[in-house]
């Protein structure tokens, strides 16, 4: 098909006795933004390593941009663009320098590989540090200059691993106002990410990465539908306040290790409002009160039954 | 494009980020040029009256201080050559399709540039300081031959040394006993005023019929069974750094 970017199936791939990716199915349209979710060590870089021919599948078939990748890769790579977990800049060289190499580098700079520099670097706001060599650069000046780099061959797909992990929030806005506008020239874009409100930002369809395999695959809104929704927790001190408060809230779930009920609800204040009232009809008052908004950890709680451990990334 | 012209043009550009990367750290500069003519000048001046060699002392440290001048760089170059496989600018050149071969030949042939620098240097330094060997044209052409050939085989092996390293901090010590083995040759003094053990090893290993062969060329009087020797370890060495370097960059992803 013409309009699939990245074809996956059966994806298979282990270190050893560790499975890391255990049959994957994917399907990218061009021209989307496609997110893989998931915790450290759920197989995130793995993909992207596989799908852009850094390493060698054990299992199943990939086309990218209609191309195989273990028979195809120079195909592959010419159309693909990868910007990795760690900004892969050279930090002796400068910014400019830095995007020059890529130029020299690159078989299919259109034009003039000057003047591509210079977009480049106007483009993502390093001109004045133009000059100055990258290890001067902030986090975010070399996540921008490391995804410069990666646009000098004007690839139609580009690979995100985590591209805002570590990012202050004002850098990752940027992050993702470059992402769209990639989008909205028509590159396909294939992301990972921890944040569901990153996925939920940027990508058309989500596929949930546990463990090696896909729980869940969707939009948002789909993947949503399946995970518990705002709710409001209530801490109190004693057992015999969270047995008054519970025949209250008939939807509630209790938690009795932590004195907690759970009350689902829109986090709005009219319902909020409505909450309270009937606690303090009843005479009854709260230790801790906190609204909760769904989060990667409810979408694994819900999927997979157990939470994102902290678990460190088992590939580079 | 074919795929010849393509990794020959890679090559160059990777040479020139390279010497771009020497260029811009003032400790490899340091210990590749300047510490060579440092020692250089220590030896002759501090210790140079203590031991007798038979001739000026200076005529005799000068060519076994050109391979200690070749080892110097070396530590730079490990830890470089690591630094790019594991901060991740390598996956970007492979993404590019640059070859393995344009990768490591670059950090190879930037380091026998530094070299034959670093080696221009210290003789300079030497002439300054009485230096007066007996070499014609051709011999100095058979020294410029030795010290190529020798960066080489030194260049390949630490590349090798740096890609199997874990981390830039081990790679720059694992070519720490590179640096070192200069001394426990015939380079500062002959090995025959050596202690026992040292002696043998003194004489056995590479380093030092590539230094006799230095000296018998620059005394305008060549030995070739020396130079048959230093020619084959040198081969020998690039090889074995060449086919080790090649088969971790595949390992590595």
């Amino acid at each position: 098909m013409t309009n699939t970017a990245i074809a996956a199936s059966g994806l298979r791939k282990a270190f050893g006795d560790t499975i890391v990716l255990d049959g994957i199915d994917l399907d990218v349209r061009a021209g989307t933004v496609f997110s893989l979710l998931g915790p450290n060590g759920a197989g995130k870089t793995t993909a992207v390593n596989v799908l852009t021919t850094l390493m060698q599948a054990d299992g199943g078939t990939v086309r990218v941009a209609g191309h195989d990748i273990a028979t195809e890769a120079k195909a592959v790579r010419a159309a693909i663009g990868v910007t990795g977990q760690f900004a892969a800049v050279d930090e002796l060289l400068t910014g400019r320098e830095n995007l020059q190499l890529m130029v020299d580098l690159s078989r299919t700079t259109p034009g003039d590989g000057n003047r591509v520099v210079t977009e480049l670097l106007e483009r993502f706001d390093l001109v004045e540090s133009a000059k100055k060599p990258a290890s001067t650069y902030s986090g975010g000046m070399r996540r921008k200059l490391d995804l410069a780099m990666t646009l000098v061959g004007n690839p139609r797909i580009i690979f995100l691993d985590e591209p805002t992990t570590g990012l202050d929030p004002r850098s990752r806005r940027t992050m993702w106002e470059i992402v769209r506008e990639l989008v909205a020239d028509g590159v396909t874009i294939f992301l990972t990410t921890q944040y569901l409100d990153e996925a939920d930002q940027l990508a058309d369809r989500i596929a949930v990465l546990d463990q090696g395999r896909l729980v869940a695959q969707g939009t948002a809104d789909e993947l949503k539908r399946q995970i518990p929704g705002t709710h409001v927790r209530l801490r109190f001190t004693t057992v015999a306040e969270l047995d008054a408060a519970a025949p209250l809230f008939p939807d509630s779930t209790r938690d009795d290790e932590a004195l907690a009920l759970r009350i689902p609800g829109d986090g709005g204040t009219k319902s909020l409002r409505a909450l309270l009232d009937r606690l303090d009809e009843h005479s009854l008052s709260a230790e801790e009160f906190t609204v909760h908004t769904p989060d990667l950890d409810d979408v694994f709680l819900a999927l997979t039954g157990h939470t994102t451990e902290p678990e460190t990334e088992a590939a580079t | 494009m074919s795929a010849t012209t393509n990794s020959k043009s890679h090559s160059m550009v990777m040479l020139r980020r390279n010497i771009k990367h020497v260029t811009r750290n003032p400790t490899s500069v340091f210990n590749a040029v300047l510490m060579p003519v440092i020692i250089l000048l220590m030896f002759v001046y501090m210790f140079g009256d203590a031991f007798d060699v038979g001739v000026d002392y200076v005529d005799y440290a000068t060519p076994g201080l050109m391979l200690l001048a070749v080892c110097y760089g070396l530590g730079g170059l490990a830890t470089v050559v690591n630094s790019d496989m594991t901060k991740g600018i390598i996956n970007r050149f492979k993404v590019m399709d640059v070859s393995r071969g344009a990768v490591l030949n670059g950090h190879v042939v930037a380091s026998v540039l530094t070299n034959l620098l670093a080696i221009a240097a210290l003789v300079a330094a030497a002439f300054l300081i009485g230096f007066d060997p007996s070499a014609g044209p051709l011999d100095w052409l058979g020294v410029l031959g030795m010290v190529v050939l020798l960066g080489f085989a030194a260049g390949w092996f630490t590349v090798a040394l740096g890609m199997a390293a874990k981390s830039p901090e081990t790679a720059g010590i694992a070519a720490v006993p590179l640096v070192m083995l200069p001394f426990f040759s015939s380079a500062i003094v002959p090995a025959e005023m050596m202690g026992p053990g040292l002696r043998q090893f003194a004489e056995y290993q590479p380093f030092t019929p590539i230094i006799e062969t230095l000296r018998g060329l620059l005394a305008g009087a060549p030995s070739s069974g020396d130079a048959i020797t230093a020619i084959s370890w040198c081969v020998g060495i690039a090889l074995g750094g060449y086919l080790w370097a090649s088969a971790t960059f595949r390992k590595r992803a």
